[in-house]
């Protein structure tokens, strides 16, 4: 396809409600060929998990798409914006409004919970008084239920409220994209549901869009409207949860067993 | 005839670290410039180093003057003492030491707190966070490591030269003005000026290497453990190869 017809299509597609549009994009790491010809549309409120077995390339897309690796080819359009083509400044101005929760949570160690949840206010340059910066440290603790550890440092907290806190810290600035990667990895099957129950209730309280990446079945089940099997780098199933569950394709079926 | 593979890998670590220092530069001039964190680590790396600096340094000072004595008293030079550990401490002993200890201390804490920043994805959190994380952490520590090396440096001396007074007192009577006469009289600006010039440029090899190893670290935490070894090593060395860089220098010029 031209590069005209592809942006006209995701014009088009931008038009109609359209918060994420990925066409055609590919990436390699040497020989090792991660994604080829992958696509995907993501709509305001929608819920879409990504699903594929580890080193399948899910965290290698969400990268991309937050503009930490830049993809050999394709358009990732965010807000309408192609992530690869845009410059510096841009790309800050579509990550203030695009949240990442990160696999390992990646808390700041040296900083306190609320010197963690000031840290993007403060970096994304956003003029607010003192006063303001607190009622929003307060209502992002509030939302994720761990007011009382707003003076505790990252390594005093157990790993789900760690997970909690970072869930906070990408609440704060308002996001209307948030991407999660492998939001329960690492976690017991209780505190996990807990976190996949958080990640709904944020979902309907704000109306964001989200974009999960997770081999966890649980959280597949619970937090999404549509469901992508990435596969040998192509997205090669989709559908809602039970739509595909009914799929008799063996490598489809591999995920529902 | 073929490199062997322990040279490549020597040529290629050597060029990205070149490629590294050159990042520095572009990066270090460019503004938003990065004010509250470049204090914020002036106050890490150089106040907080100062008891350790301070300790081995009056240690070092006392220590050279009693092992001198004997020799000096064979001699008939006794008299000479404060000369000679003056020349040797502000000369040599003071900046390398100084800067060793700052290797130690200073260059395997950078490297394992940016390692274990990057294998956590804290560095990635940054950039997210719409900070450029290498001005933030690298250029703003380099900075820092590189002004205050030399101030460490300078009161490392002081404070060993008041080692060594009480050194000398321990056997003779010498009053303090006429240990710091003897001490200055023999100074000359050619050995002050080089050897405060040096320990910038230690100063700035070893947060340069720290940086380098811990924002490039890999494989989890034993990469971390790995680059807070390999920056105090590879520190420690490019420190006696910058010395014998500048003993030449200053030697072609005549300052010698």
């Amino acid at each position: 396809m031209t590069q005209e017809k592809q942006l006209l299509q995701a014009g088009n597609l931008l038009q109609q409600g359209h918060m994420l549009v990925i066409s055609h994009l590919y990436k390699s790491f040497g020989n090792n060929h991660v994604l080829i010809d992958f696509n995907l549309e993501l709509k305001k409120g929608e819920s879409v998990v990504v699903l594929g077995k580890s080193g399948s390339g899910k965290s290698v897309l969400i990268k991309c798409i937050i503009g930490l690796l830049k993809p050999d080819q394709g358009r990732i359009e965010v807000f309408g914006e192609n992530i690869p083509d845009i410059n510096e400044d841009e790309l800050d101005q579509i990550r203030a409004k695009v949240g990442f929760l990160f696999q390992s949570n990646a808390l700041y160690d040296s900083m306190t919970v609320r010197e963690n949840l000031e840290f993007p206010l403060r970096r994304h340059w956003i003029q607010v008084a003192q006063d303001e910066v607190n009622k929003m440290v307060q209502e992002a603790l509030d939302d994720v239920g761990l007011a009382h550890t707003v003076d505790m440092m990252p390594a005093e907290l157990s790993g789900g409220m760690r997970k909690r806190i970072a869930l906070a810290r990408t609440l704060i600035l308002k996001p209307e994209i948030i991407l999660y990667d492998e939001p329960t990895t690492g976690l017991d099957p209780i505190t996990g549901k807990e976190i996949i129950e958080l990640m709904v209730e944020i979902q309907h309280k704000y109306n964001t869009t989200s974009l999960i990446i997770s081999h966890d079945m649980n959280c597949v089940k619970m937090a999404s409207n549509k469901v992508v099997i990435l596969l040998e780098g192509k997205c090669f199933a989709m559908g809602t949860y039970d739509q595909l569950k009914q799929n008799n394709d063996p490598k489809v079926k591999q995920f529902f067993e | 005839m073929p490199i062997p593979k322990t040279s490549k890998a020597f040529l290629s670590e050597a060029g990205d670290m070149a490629r590294f220092t050159a990042k520095f530069f572009k990066q270090g001039f460019k503004p938003r410039y990065e004010v509250a964190e470049f204090m914020h680590q002036c106050f890490v790396i150089g106040y907080k180093s100062l008891p350790l600096v301070a300790l081995t340094a009056f240690i070092l000072g006392l220590v050279l003057t009693m092992q001198l004595r004997p020799s000096m008293v064979d001699y008939g030079v006794e008299s000479q003492l404060p000369a000679i550990v003056g020349i040797a401490i502000v000369r040599e002993i003071g900046p390398v030491i100084t800067a060793l200890i700052f290797a130690g201390k200073i260059g395997s804490s950078i490297g394992a707190e940016l390692g274990s920043m990057r294998v956590t994805e804290q560095i990635d959190a940054m950039e997210v966070s719409g900070t450029n994380p290498f001005k933030y952490l690298v250029v703003t520590r380099v900075l820092a490591a590189t002004l205050m090396l030399p101030v460490l440096v300078m009161l490392g001396d002081a404070i060993s030269l008041y080692g060594s007074y009480l050194g000398v007192n321990i056997r003779a009577t010498t009053s303090f003005n006429l240990y710091w006469t003897q001490v200055f009289d023999n100074l000359e600006f050619y050995d002050v000026v080089p050897s405060f010039l040096k320990s910038f440029f230690f100063g700035f090899a070893v947060a340069v290497v720290g940086c380098y190893k811990g924002y490039n670290s890999s494989k989890g935490t034993e990469g971390v453990g790995r680059s807070a070894n390999s920056a105090v090593v590879v520190s420690s060395v490019m420190i006696f190869v910058i010395d014998l860089l500048a003993v030449q220098i200053t030697d072609i010029f005549g300052f010698n």
